[in-house]
């Protein structure tokens, strides 16, 4: 199993330096160059020329893309062009806020998608089993934003006017609780899916059987026999759904104004503010690369065929 | 429950038809196709038509911005005084149209590549397959932004590149059904005979994973009116002056407390719109189950 880690971290770092690739191709698809950009179309020619040698415009592609990569993997992500200050500066406020925005989703979602997705388990086929599967596949189909709009009408001031719709500095802590529900609603299904679906394999096993005719209290058949393994499986989903949210994040922080990532992205998008977003389009890649990569691992760790084998 | 029941029996009757009939026929037995289908009916009907009954034309001014209750308007105007209704019936078409070519395309390419991969096996299949896992390392919507923020929204790029982030999703089923199928004798027979291999390919091949092909098709579907819609939201899709469901939540969500007509409309045909799609996604895909176990077994 130590070796299928390996190769799946070296293949990681393979995917992230791809990435990197992308990313740097990308912008060299940019009509004018960074010294053209950074002084605007009134900048004397001299000007322009003195600031290419500066940032060493004037070297071939590949060693502006190694200088730029040395420059990342130190931890130097470069000047914003808007705002003259160090991305790794610009990034830091924003990141923490959405890794709390994330965190509070997962922790708001998880453990109810859980609950529901068990609950359908033992009463699949009834009631409240049709009603969850149709529930997660109506959120499921959704686009977040729409899910979070929807939300505002309902709960915003428009509409029973509980929770303000849009973040402000001075507001208070009620303004978290729309964009955490969003994301919340947006993350639930595929857990109360993978849940259901696991936890209705685990009940069905010899091992289970065995545990209830050997007249095992039925709640320590739940806890003690099916529960444990089903979790592997559905951790993985709960790790690929934190994944998803790297990139879910953005839209509904422009929903909600929320001073995160994604918002950094769009203004830097408006802003023509290429470093800003190169280095927010590498963090996120980067978070969903490592997120997967947690996810994958915990797959194989989860897989007793795996675990046992070439150990 | 009679649906289950129809799923195993019916495509033994029906398999000598070629098996997408068979799907859509076992899935038409499951209720939630026909309300899907319903769903989706009735928001194509509003995006098609709607540009043929519309009381004005998308850029009149009729009302002040956000005003509601002015006479000869059903919903009131818009951010800048324009009839919402009329803009909502004519914002339709361009997200259908986005959305199903990109999903074509998307589908197409990466059936191409699956289908290539799974039965070419060897040092192609680890070349398609790995640059494949590189495209998955973005999140669909970061990928798209990255190249609207550089070449600047337009309209065949947005459809390039929600096709380009399908492709290896679609890939990848593709080519597990494709190795399934690989293992036949019918291929054999057809290697054995000295076809050529594009034609084992797309003759002996493609028409026997219909199932998941035709599943992928509604579930790249479903992201495809995701993501056009998203883009449009934040800006990044069609520009103003179009009139596009993603663009009006954009335009009027500053005043969706005083106008929440604006807003509500495009939010609930984009929502209606998705759960209809994925409904009948969901059919399908619980027909392709019964199929494939009515073939196996």
């Amino acid at each position: 199993m130590t070796r299928l880690i390996v190769v799946r971290l070296l293949f990681g770092a393979l995917t992230l330096w791809a990435v990197s690739l992308v990313v740097f191709a990308a912008t060299q698809a940019l009509p004018g160059d960074a010294a053209q950009m950074i002084l605007g179309r009134d900048a004397t020619p001299e000007r322009v020329e003195a600031l290419r040698d500066q940032l060493d415009l004037h070297e071939p592609v590949a060693v502006q893309y190694l200088n730029w990569l040395q420059g990342i993997v130190q931890g130097d992500l470069g000047t914003s062009y808007s705002n003259r200050t160090e991305v790794t500066e610009v990034l830091s406020g924003p990141v923490l806020s959405s890794l709390t925005l994330m965190g509070l989703a997962a922790l708001a979602a998880t453990p109810v998608a859980l609950l529901v997705g068990a609950v359908s388990a033992l009463r699949r086929d009834r009631a409240f089993d049709h009603a969850s599967s149709m529930g997660t596949l109506v959120v499921a189909s959704i686009p977040e934003f729409v899910v979070g709009i929807l939300l505002i009408l309902l709960l915003g001031p428009g509409g029973l006017g509980w929770f303000p719709s849009v973040y402000s500095r001075e507001g208070g802590p009620d303004q978290w609780v729309l964009p955490v529900l969003t994301l919340a609603f947006a993350v639930a299904p595929p857990i109360v899916r993978m849940m259901r679906a696991t936890m209705i394999e685990v009940l069905e096993s010899e091992y289970v059987q065995q545990a209830r005719l050997k007249g095992v209290d039925e709640r320590a058949v739940l806890w003690r026999h099916a529960a444990p393994n089903a979790i592997g499986p559905v951790a993985q989903v709960v790790a690929l759904q934190l994944a998803w949210l790297a990139g879910g994040v953005v839209a509904v922080e422009f929903l909600f104004n929320f001073p995160g990532v994604g918002k950094i992205l769009m203004d830097a998008i408006e802003n023509r503010d290429v470093p800003l977003v190169q280095a927010v389009v590498l963090l996120i890649a980067g978070i969903y690369i490592l997120v997967n990569l947690i996810a994958d691992v915990i797959g194989l760790a989860a897989n007793p065929k795996v675990r046992v084998a070439n150990r | 429950m009679s649906a289950p029941v129809n799923a195993g029996v019916e495509p033994v009757t029906v398999v000598p038809r070629g098996r997408g009939a068979g799907l859509f026929r076992t899935a038409w037995g499951f209720g939630r196709t026909k309300v899907g289908a319903a769903l989706t009916g009735l928001i194509v009907l509003i995006a098609v038509v709607g540009p043929f009954v519309a009381p004005y034309t998308p850029t009149e001014f009729v009302a002040r911005p956000f005003e509601t209750g002015v006479d000869g308007t059903l919903f009131g105007g818009d951010n800048r005084g324009r009839d919402v209704l009329t803009r909502f019936l004519w914002g339709g078409w361009t997200l259908l149209l986005l959305a199903g070519a990109s999903a074509a395309i998307g589908v197409a390419a990466g059936t191409v590549v699956g289908v290539v991969a799974g039965y070419r096996r060897g040092w192609l299949d680890d070349v398609l397959m790995r640059v494949g896992d590189v495209l998955l390392a973005f999140p669909q919507l970061i990928a798209a932004l990255l190249v609207m923020s550089i070449v600047g929204p337009k309209v065949w790029l947005i459809v390039a590149v929600i096709a380009v982030s399908h492709m290896p999703r679609v890939a990848r089923v593709i080519r597990e059904a494709t190795r399934k199928v690989v293992e036949q004798d019918y291929v054999k027979a057809a290697e054995a005979v000295g076809l050529p291999r594009w034609r084992i390919m797309a003759v002996e091949i493609l028409p026997n994973v219909t199932s998941p092909l035709l599943v992928e098709l509604g579930l790249r579907l479903t992201y495809s009116i995701g993501v056009v819609a998203v883009l449009g939201f934040l800006g990044m899709g069609l520009q103003p002056p179009t009139a596009d469901w993603g663009l009006m939540i954009n335009e009027n969500r500053q005043g969706m407390a005083v106008q929440p007509w604006a807003v509500a409309l495009p939010v609930a045909a984009i929502a209606v719109l998705t759960i209809g799609a994925n409904l009948i996604t969901d059919g399908l895909s619980r027909a392709a189950i019964g199929i494939d176990r009515g073939v196996e077994k």
